[in-house]
């Protein structure tokens, strides 16, 4: 028999039926990753989101019933403090309106004030025991303001979870993922703020008052402004008024007030001023690594800085900062060992300053910025 | 009171449901069986007499199905694990006088830098007071060379 010549073509490759089955699942997933492959790493990343929102969930369930337990092993309330604490975690605060900008630190000083003020109240009516131990309250204060921020930091990340995942817009969840990890480090942080906040243990962020402290302690100390204590401490042949927040209640008192309060009480006979703060480090650099520059060195939502600028430009007095170099975690978490350790090095750093920077007889302001918690004068 | 049982060197284990997106098991499922499949396609080959081919088949079908057994333990287990490292925080108490005694003890609430206490120094007799209060980090930061 004479034999056709023609092959046959198949479309599917292989000879046997299971090879052909395994092509044919193989061009099934290959056809369906081009059309769908996109929606594909969107469900992953969805779920890595999915995971890390449950865990953001137990670190502000957490959160909160610490709250709950301090404020009820504290404060001996007479109620349930829970539903009060409920609405403390959903407290917001409005910023002052900016189209006319003139005027607006004054605004933005008046409700923060107030805003600390209403927070303190509130506490103090969840922890009616504690009514005159100021120490305590702030400690608290601070606690359930930890316990704020973790609500919000959860609900700000599911709001673009629900949104990414009712959108299926790639783009929403793709953006989420990819901050998630510095969201969930900061969480991690505030977490662990938490409970050194209910222990009253000193933070990163102290190390500022820690280096002031430990230039006036021994000295007399008094109020200058609010939530803030000066002594006047010779140092290197010259007058330092070293200033902080009052310790060791968690509280970064209102240093703009106290250093316009103290070149006003010395008709502006500064020699200069010296701010030493916990500067955020980048990734690579040491913690606990100490850095001189120049300008206020202060954080928060800029109120002080403006007022300590405007004094030292009214009376041309020069600025120095020094900062104790730590990330977002070591800031707010229990104060590591590194930190602890550069605290000599700083006030090293201060006293070569003042003798290189200014004369014999003369006037300087030093200032330890951050919260005192743990941290006595 | 739960606070009070608390020490100061905690763990704490999330508990939540361990719930597995529905979307990843049926991709580990879908794996794990063609795995399978290609396990007893690479049976089959071998006995044809294509040892080549069957070797490469059954090292696929066994990567395949360690690889989904694996996501799936994994995925389990980040769900399971959701902790909250609370480090030890040590109080460090010193002589006023400076005699350099130096002992050290684990947090108490109530302590703070500065703080005065009641007990005095057994080297002079002096005061003491709380010198200074930190955790230490112990894991070795990763560097980079760079």
């Amino acid at each position: 028999m004479k034999e056709s010549g023609a092959t046959k073509v198949s479309l599917i490759p292989g000879t046997d039926s299971i090879t052909q089955v395994l092509s044919l699942v193989m061009y099934v997933f290959f056809i369906g990753f081009i059309f769908y492959g996109q929606r594909i790493q969107m469900y992953i990343m969805i779920r890595e989101v999915e995971n890390s929102l449950h865990k953001l969930r137990h670190i502000k369930e957490e959160g909160k019933k610490t709250a709950i337990d301090v404020i009820k092993e504290l404060g001996k309330p007479t109620t349930d403090p829970s539903s009060r604490i409920d609405r403390y975690l959903e407290y917001f605060t409005i910023a002052p309106q900016s189209m006319d900008p003139a005027g607006i630190v004054a605004k933005l000083d008046h409700i923060l004030d107030t805003r600390d003020e209403r927070l303190k109240e509130e506490v103090k009516l969840m922890a009616p025991e504690l009514q005159n131990d100021e120490v305590q309250i702030n400690n608290l204060e601070n606690t359930l303001e930890a316990a704020m921020a973790l609500n919000f930091i959860y609900k700000v990340v599911r709001h673009y979870y629900i949104q990414g995942k009712k959108t299926l817009s790639l783009y929403v969840i793709m953006q989420l993922q990819m901050i998630l990890p510095m969201v969930m480090k900061e969480a991690e942080a505030y977490a662990s703020a938490l409970k050194a906040f209910a222990y009253g243990q000193p933070i990163g962020d102290g190390a500022g008052p820690l280096v002031a402290g430990k230039l006036m302690h021994g000295y007399e100390t008094r109020k200058l402004a609010k939530d803030c204590v000066m002594a006047s401490v010779p140092i290197e042949g010259r007058t330092a008024i070293i200033i902080k927040a009052e310790g060791p209640g968690g509280n970064v008192g209102k240093p703009g007030d106290a250093v316009e309060a103290a070149i006003e009480e010395n008709k502006g006979k500064i020699a200069c001023l010296i701010m030493i703060d916990a500067g955020l480090k980048l990734e690579g650099e040491a913690v606990g690594e100490v850095a001189e520059g120049i300008g206020a060195a202060i954080g928060g939502p800029g109120v002080d800085a403006f007022k300590i600028e405007e004094k030292l430009t009214k009376y041309k007095i020069r600025n120095y900062a020094i900062i104790i170099k730590q990330d977002i975690g070591d800031a707010v978490s229990p104060m590591r060992k590194e930190i602890n350790d550069s605290i000599d090095k700083a006030i090293e750093q201060v006293k070569l300053m003042i003798r290189e920077r200014t004369k014999e007889g003369d006037k300087v302001i030093i200032v330890g910025v951050g919260n005192s918690i743990g941290v006595g004068q | 009171m739960r606070l009070k049982r608390m020490t100061q060197n905690q763990t704490q284990t999330t508990p939540q449901s361990n719930k597995v997106s529905s979307y990843l098991t049926l991709i580990v499922f879908v794996v794990m069986a063609l795995s399978i499949a290609a396990l007893f396609i690479a049976v089959d080959t071998y006995f044809l007499g294509d040892q080549v081919a069957a070797g490469v088949l059954a090292a696929i079908g066994v990567i395949a199905m360690v690889m989904s057994v694996f996501l799936l333990y994994q995925s389990r287990q980040a769900v399971a694990h959701a902790k909250i490292e609370i480090p030890k925080v040590m109080t460090n108490v010193g002589c006023v006088k400076n005699c350099d005694s130096k002992t050290s003890r684990e947090f108490q609430r109530g302590d703070y830098v500065f703080k005065e206490l009641d007990a005095n120094c057994e080297k002079c007799g002096g005061k003491q007071m709380i010198v200074s209060i930190y955790k230490e980090v112990k894991e070795k930061e990763k560097t980079y060379n760079v």
